[in-house]
């Protein structure tokens, strides 16, 4: 188990959420849509240009720009 | 006497489709008060009684960092609806929650929607409804808003739980920030601060989250009970960044979700499959926004959308302008020649049917763009492109908007700048607004057409694909620049949802694309209307003064006077189209030839003409003669009257923007004419002054008339500067 910045998961892996260090209007966008310690995400792919990334949380999909997924930390295998 | 109720919900959670499915065609679409934030209000009429029905912007949550947030949060506590109907997606509960005990919080009314209970069902996603309702001690109706079953159990638990006063939510939030919401709270009742509006705790939550509105408020109203609260949650700040390494603002987001999970982890909710399971949805997906098939499709979608949008156009475009080139006719018959029939002609009809011409166009890109926005085509787009979009400061939505504009060249600003809606971003939205002009709209490629084949012969294709680099590069950097001065800002976060793909409904589709249109229409009717009289007037008065016109008058009859008989008599009876002598072709073309001289000095006298002779003193560093500038300032009406208007000023009378041959011709030879000044007039028709319509859309759609009167000064200097140094340049070159 290792906790690794959000940025450097690769396709198709999962892992939890340990924090989101994001404050303001970002870290509240992030947080309002579920992006949440303690929550189940998969990333599901990248766009072509490798950015944003989309990932699954609470079974639905998400989209990050690449600077803001940097603010989450997550827990993997 | 009707029930006032508000729809709130998540975008993508199908409020929309509720409301339509409640109000049908009984809808009003306009503005909260003060901004651009649109409203809509409905009737629905039911057995269960009269409703009221105000559509919320869709949310995520209740925050004041957006306009739409706040536009929400203020309807709600200042017009208090009897209930808020708030309208969740079962097949997404947990996030969708989130809303609903935001609403609970502030102590509001609010019965639960629970639609889309259909998907859940194909994705094993169980609800125990009844389980819900108890839990959260609200309300819960399953329903499927798109084919409207639930809706008649909806209203009636409306009525039902009318006047049922409603107590605020309270959770925990943890120990450290429930203490200090304790100490807040008696500060708060004991100084009656601000609880004629908000609930006590809730408006300690809001100081602990650092709410703009709420602190700005608070401090307004008493500063002394705002600044001990602000202590409070200071105090509070530092000491759980210390000891927690985080903050209330997150920490109270974290127990809302912590909420939320304890309520459906009570069997609330089962799952047959695992809920992260590859959905149809994100099959899709693996083939759309697929690494190298993504983006080619995407250029196939919007290739289809531009097709779509102005091939099919062009027949219902065909009739408008048929009607309107038709009641011009009738008038020119009715009426006696005149200063009234010329208003009416050029003024009101050409200017009103120039406008009405673009209703089926703007018909048309509604309906595409609802298609591919409903479908949540649109989400992927913005996804994949938004990676260079951001470069210059702009969103991956962005792209719909500068597509329509003319990006493939062709298109139109006027529903170009309206595609800027689908932006959600205010800053991104506004830099685009203002840079979609840029594109090459369909009206400036007659101007092209005109030069390129005078004095670029052979080079159509070349010189377009320039044309279109230029204004692309053009807008882009200048979208940079603005955001990087005058909507100068952060990046609003890009966090989004990519909805499942669903195949949207026609009602829908209808009642997004009338009300679009509708809105449109009005404003030709009014403010469009005055505009086009008033740039008739500059190109009219003050006239001729007797003494030209008679002069030009005598010429005439000294034409008319010194031909023989029978070749008047034949120019008087034959019909339009037949074949003249060689005799009396020579008469009509002498007659035509002082006609347009009297158009010319006409238009030369008139104010547009004076203003082109005196823009001249700067003019003639991008190499513009008066000539040109008149035909300049006749391109604010409409960029094809560039073409008309160098017509008259070349005395050619009136001339057909879709057959300039001899105009062309003309300026080839005429003196000071060239490559470079050709060049430098395309550049600086690119750049230069949107066209009143789009203009008058900017406005409507920034809510201020600053930014349409930035786009025009500022794209006017802009576009000098460039023409100045392509002529200039350019001339160092050639010579």
């Amino acid at each position: 188990m290792t906790v690794i910045n959000l940025r450097q998961m690769k396709r198709n892996q999962t892992g939890i959420i340990t924090s989101v260090k994001a404050q303001g209007e970002m870290g509240r966008r992030i947080r309002d849509m579920g992006i949440v310690p303690g929550k189940e995400i998969t990333i599901q792919g990248r766009a072509p240009l490798y950015d944003p990334v989309a990932l699954r949380i609470m079974g639905f999909t998400l989209t990050l720009r690449n600077n803001e997924a940097d603010y989450i930390q997550v827990e993997v295998e | 006497m009707s029930i006032a109720i508000a729809l709130a919900g998540n975008p993508n959670a199908g409020k929309t489709t509720l409301f339509n499915e409640l109000t049908g065609a009984r809808q009003q679409v306009g503005n909260y008060p003060g901004v651009t934030v649109e409203k809509k209000q409905g009737t629905c009429v039911s057995e269960a009684g009269t409703f009221e029905i105000i559509d919320l912007p869709g949310t995520y949550s209740l925050t004041a960092y957006s306009l739409e947030e706040v536009v929400a949060r203020d309807y709600l506590v200042n017009e208090k609806p009897a209930m808020v109907v708030n309208i969740v997606d079962a097949s997404n509960l947990e996030r969708n929650l989130y809303l609903s005990v935001q609403f609970m919080e502030m102590g509001i009314p609010v019965c639960l929607a629970l639609n889309m209970m259909d998907v859940a069902q194909k994705r094993g996603i169980e609800i125990d409804v009844d389980k819900l309702s108890a839990l959260l001690g609200i309300p819960v109706i399953p329903m499927v808003a798109r084919t409207g079953k639930g809706k008649n159990e909806l209203l009636a638990q409306v009525v039902k739980g009318i006047d049922k006063p409603a107590a605020p939510l309270l959770i925990s939030y943890g120990q450290d920030i429930d203490k200090a919401l304790d100490e807040m709270e008696k500060i708060i009742t004991a100084n009656q601060f601000l609880t004629d509006i908000y609930p006590a705790r809730w408006v300690g939550l809001k100081y602990f989250e650092n709410d703009a509105q709420i602190l700005e408020l608070g401090a307004d109203r008493d500063k002394e009970t705002a600044g001990k609260l602000m202590d409070i949650g200071e105090k509070l700040h530092r000491h759980m960044s210390a000891t927690l390494d985080t903050h209330p603002e997150g920490m109270i987001a974290d127990q809302r979700y912590g909420f939320i999970n304890s309520v459906l982890k009570q069997n609330v909710i089962r799952f047959a499959h695992d809920r992260n399971r590859l959905q149809r949805s994100d099959q899709i997906d693996k083939v759309l926004t697929n690494r190298f098939l993504g983006p080619l499709i995407m250029v196939g979608v919007l290739a289809a959308l531009y097709q779509f949008t102005f091939t099919y156009s062009a027949l219902p475009v065909g009739w408008v302008e048929g009607l309107f080139s038709w009641i011009s006719g009738v008038t020119d018959a009715a009426l006696p020649d005149g200063l009234l029939k010329s208003m009416i002609i050029s003024g009101i009809i050409d200017g009103v049917g120039g406008v009405m011409g673009f209703v089926p166009l703007i018909m048309f890109m509604f309906l595409g763009i609802s298609f591919i926005e409903d479908s949540g085509y649109l989400a992927r787009m913005a996804f994949m492109l938004d990676r260079v979009f951001r470069i210059f400061g702009l969103h991956g939505s962005s792209v719909m908007a500068f597509i329509i504009s003319g990006g493939i060249a062709g298109g139109c600003a006027v529903p170009g700048v309206m595609a800027a809606r689908t932006l959600k971003s205010p800053r991104e939205r506004l830099a685009t607004l203002l840079t979609v002009p840029f594109m090459n709209c369909g009206a400036k490629l007659p101007v092209y057409a005109l030069l390129v084949a005078a004095f670029f012969p052979g080079k159509q294709a070349t010189i377009m694909v320039i044309l279109t680099l230029i204004s692309w590069v053009g807008a882009l950097l200048v979208a940079k620049l603005l955001r990087s001065t005058v909507i100068r800002g952060e990046a609003t976060p890009f966090v989004m949802e990519l909805p499942p793909y669903r195949f949207p409904t026609l009602k829908g589709l209808w009642i997004h694309t009338w009300e679009r249109t509708w809105q449109y229409m009005k404003k030709a009717g009014t403010v469009i209307l005055g505009i086009s009289i008033l740039i008739w007037a500059m190109m009219t008065f003050p006239g001729l003064d007797d003494k030209t016109k008679a002069q030009f008058e005598s010429r005439r009859t000294a034409i008319t006077d010194t031909a023989p008989a029978e070749v008047l008599t034949e120019i008087e009876t034959a019909d339009k189209d037949a074949e003249l002598s060689p005799e009396a072709r020579e008469v009509t073309s002498a007659l035509a030839g002082i006609d347009g001289q009297e158009s010319l000095t006409r238009l030369e006298n008139s104010f547009a003409g004076r203003i082109g002779k005196t823009l001249e003193k700067v003019s003639y560093l991008a190499g513009f003669d008066w000539r040109t500038n008149i035909a300049l300032v006749g391109g604010f009406a409409a960029k094809e009257v560039v073409v008309s208007t160098l017509g008259t000023a070349y005395s050619l009378g009136d001339v057909d923007p879709e057959s300039t041959d001899s105009l062309g011709e003309r300026l080839a030879k005429s003196p000071g004419w060239g490559p470079v000044t050709a060049f430098a007039l395309m550049i600086f028709t690119i750049f230069y002054a949107p066209c009143f319509v789009t203009v008058v859309c900017i406005s409507r759609e920034t809510g201020s008339w600053k930014w349409a009167a930035f786009s025009v000064g500022f794209n006017t200097a802009l576009a000098f500067a460039l023409s100045v140094l392509t002529y200039q340049v350019g001339s160092l070159i050639v010579n």
